[in-house]
């Protein structure tokens, strides 16, 4: 039987419905498109995927179950290396990771590995009643700092292997960037909520309401008897462009637009927290965050919105899926485009004019691409004399950020490179005995899969370490 | 879920709650603020601490009833819980090695003032207060500030108590008969702080002022803290929450904060009156 030269496609909510609501776009596969995909895999013996693959899932194995229709076996085999396979069935970079690697792709689209493996996970999700065991403790306690995907992979494996841990988050609610920053239409909240209660089921005690570096130093942790401790306090600060107008009302990072729309969850209508809704708005930016930000304003009721970017649609960093979703519901991308100077309101005559200081504009230049800079990128050159102006209302400025230093700065001898990310050796060890650390914490901004790479390896870290002890 | 231990009207716009969160009062210093949430669901709003019982474990805040949330938390008594409650955050207020100091505080601000009155007070400095109200009903903190100064002026907008005319009023008689002070700490309105800033810059007295912008999460995650501080000639992003509160008063561009600061006031006003009517049907 040929195989079927493309991947099952993914059914999705229309464009123009699911840009008036927050509900995911992508619906799943069903039990049969999942089968008919799992039958394209040609389980390679040398397995390719799983080297693409930051936590080594045994992918043609689980894939193999599925085309037998066992999919809580299938669950399994994913379990045994991802503490989180709903979340990232939905949010990895497949086509950067396992699928470009995957034999097929060599000739014909690869096997839809990320589509497989949320089937799987929403399968077991709605159809298991298995609660999982809390093992038996070994009596070593480990802190974790920070509720994201590397803190709970982390404490995830630590507790399946007997650790008694406990997560602390700065937060009100568990779960990080995957809670604050990744809005509902991509990742549901309430699959996030199972995800922890899974860990909280394992035993995980998750303190949230504590700032680490604040509430409680590193030192304190082991005071208290913890005796290893891993960081994954995530990449905090926002960065801004350092152009005129960025502190004009209306002018949002996109860590903030997205925090008040997910986190305080103004999506969801929740009248306490504010957010500037509707009229037209500018996301600077082309990574995944910013997809995000401009598809959350379109909910939000945007008229118009504008992705700004100042490189060419081949560079964008964004998941080719999430452009081509942005495309499909109307988001207008200006590429080759960098902004200069964002324009407000100020009435001359009258000081206070309830209009003045609020966004009116972004005055932007035209880019062209010249030499490829050191990461082989080539690099954007502003063609002069080519300004002009976007009428908008809100700029939402998705640059990326830069590590927060609250437990640098209260932790003697943890070291930091020049950006601020923690210096850790290959098992995450960090410059502090028993101190481990992961994810954006150490990287700066990156993928949700590589942070819980990071507090995977880790953890296997803290196990041989304490149990050399 | 947070307790409350206790509450006092101080006046019939502000209000003192202490609230049982061992580990914020095991950490907290003056000059530093919590972030809290009255109810799921609910916008998370900053509040500078007013106090500290590590004993009790206890922490003191004091806020006006402004808006929905602070008319929420009003509504809430002794015995009641809170959602959330988290801190300390900021950096504390500076005050090693100052001996003679002007506070300043204007409305509920004083509550702010009061404990790095206090604080500096304990250190054997010499503290002059100037606290500032609308009028006689809004005065708060009289007793305590009584305590902590060596000399306190009482100022109303409309002279029905203590003296008549704002917090400058005093500091500029002081400064202008060659009185001088290490650092004047204010803490108020942003006008307020302002005019502070300006009747103080002929002397070159050096100023500490304690911003309290619009936050989130009050970590330096989200950025809507920021405020533009003018250094050397070049304009700089500080975020209040991990930077501040406090800055150098000559720094702060006022105006741009003062804007930000009504950047949702329209949205506010709504919010306070529906939570008005909530109260007014129950």
């Amino acid at each position: 039987m040929a195989i079927n030269p493309k991947k099952h496609d993914m059914p999705t909510q229309t464009p123009s419905v699911r840009a008036n609501n927050f509900n995911e776009v992508a619906l799943g596969y069903t039990q049969e498109i999942a089968i008919a995909e799992a039958e394209r895999c040609l389980n390679c013996k040398n397995k390719p995927c799983v080297s693409g693959c930051p936590v080594n899932i045994d992918i043609p194995n689980f894939i193999s179950k599925i085309k037998d229709g066992n999919f809580e076996e299938a669950y399994n085999i994913i379990s045994l290396s991802s503490s989180l396979p709903a979340v990232c069935g939905r949010v990895c970079p497949q086509e950067t990771q396992c699928e470009s690697k995957c034999t097929l792709g060599i000739k014909l689209e690869p096997v839809g590995i990320g589509r497989l493996e949320r089937f799987v996970a929403d399968w077991h999700n709605e159809n298991s009643k298995e609660i999982p065991n809390k093992p038996q403790s070994n009596g070593h306690k480990v802190a974790v700092v920070g509720s994201g995907p590397s803190g709970l992979t982390c404490a995830g494996d630590l507790a399946k292997a007997g650790y008694e841990v406990t997560v602390f988050e700065a937060l009100h609610t568990a779960g990080g960037v995957l809670v604050y920053g990744i809005p509902e239409f991509r990742l549901p909240k309430s699959i996030v909520a199972k995800e922890v209660d899974t860990l909280k089921q394992l035993g995980v005690d998750i303190q949230t309401n504590v700032v680490i570096g604040k509430t409680l130093t590193i030192d304190e942790l082991f005071n208290m008897g913890y005796e290893a401790v891993f960081i994954g306090s995530g990449a905090g600060l926002p960065n801004f462009m350092g152009i005129p107008g960025e502190s004009l009302k209306g002018v949002y990072s996109a860590n903030e637009f997205l925090t008040r729309s997910n986190l305080m969850k103004a999506y969801y209508g929740n009248p306490s927290t504010p957010i500037m809704k509707g009229g037209k708005v500018a996301v600077v930016g082309g990574g995944n965050v910013a997809m995000d930000a401009a598809r959350t304003a379109l909910r939000l009721g945007a008229e118009k919105v504008y992705i700004v970017y100042r490189r060419s649609l081949a560079e964008l960093p964004a998941r080719n899926e999430e452009v081509e979703h942005a495309v499909d519901e109307g988001i207008d991308f200006k590429l080759l485009c960098n902004p200069v100077e964002i324009l407000g309101y100020s009435n001359p005559n009258n000081p206070r004019d309830e209009k003045n200081g609020f966004v009116t504009g972004i005055k932007c230049i035209k880019m062209q691409l010249g030499e490829p800079d050191e990461k082989g990128r080539r690099r954007p050159i502003e063609i002069p004399d080519s300004e002009f102006v976007l009428d908008v209302d809100t700029v939402i400025i998705s640059i990326g950020t830069s590590p927060n230093p609250l437990i640098k700065n209260t932790t003697d001898g943890l070291e930091v490179n020049s950006r601020g990310g923690i210096i850790v050796t290959e098992d995450g060890l960090t410059s502090r005995e028993g101190v481990y650390a992961g994810g954006d914490a150490v990287t700066g901004a990156a993928t949700v899969i590589s942070a819980m790479g990071a507090g995977k390896v880790a953890a296997k870290a803290i196990d041989e370490y304490l149990s050399e002890n | 879920m947070y307790k409350i231990i206790t509450k006092i009207e101080l006046n019939p716009t502000v209000t003192q709650m202490e609230i049982h969160a061992p580990l914020v009062a095991n950490k907290a210093q003056p000059g530093q603020f919590i972030i809290l949430r009255v109810d799921q669901d609910g916008e998370r709003i900053p509040l500078t601490v007013a106090g500290i019982n590590k004993e009790n474990g206890t922490v003191k805040i004091i806020f006006q009833i402004v808006g929905a949330t602070t008319n929420k938390l009003n509504h809430k008594n002794v015995g009641e819980f809170i959602e959330d409650f988290v801190g300390p955050l900021g950096e504390p207020t500076h005050i090693d090695g100052l001996k003679k100091v002007c506070i300043i505080g204007g409305g509920v601000g004083c509550a702010i003032a009061m404990p790095i009155a206090e604080a500096l007070h304990n250190q054997g400095a010499d503290v002059t207060s100037i606290i500032g109200f609308r009028n006689k009903d809004l005065v708060i903190l009289e007793n305590e500030f009584n305590a902590c100064s060596d000399k306190l002026y009482i100022m109303t907008d409309d002279g029905s108590y203590g003296r008549e005319g704002n917090v400058c009023v005093p500091l500029t008689e002081m400064l202008s008969n060659g009185e001088q002070f290490d650092m004047i700490i204010t803490i108020g309105p942003l006008i307020m702080m302002k005019f502070v800033v300006e009747a103080a810059r002929p002397y070159g007295t050096p100023v500490t002022v304690s911003m309290n912008p619009i936050m989130i999460d009050g970590t330096g995650m989200c950025g809507g803290c920021r405020l533009t501080l003018n250094i050397d000639g070049k304009r700089v992003t500080k975020f209040a929450c991990v930077d501040g509160p406090d800055f150098d008063g000559y720094q702060v561009d006022f105006d741009e904060a003062m804007s930000r600061s009504r950047m949702y006031s329209d949205f506010e006003h709504h919010a306070y009156k529906d939570s008005c009517n909530l109260f007014r049907k129950a």
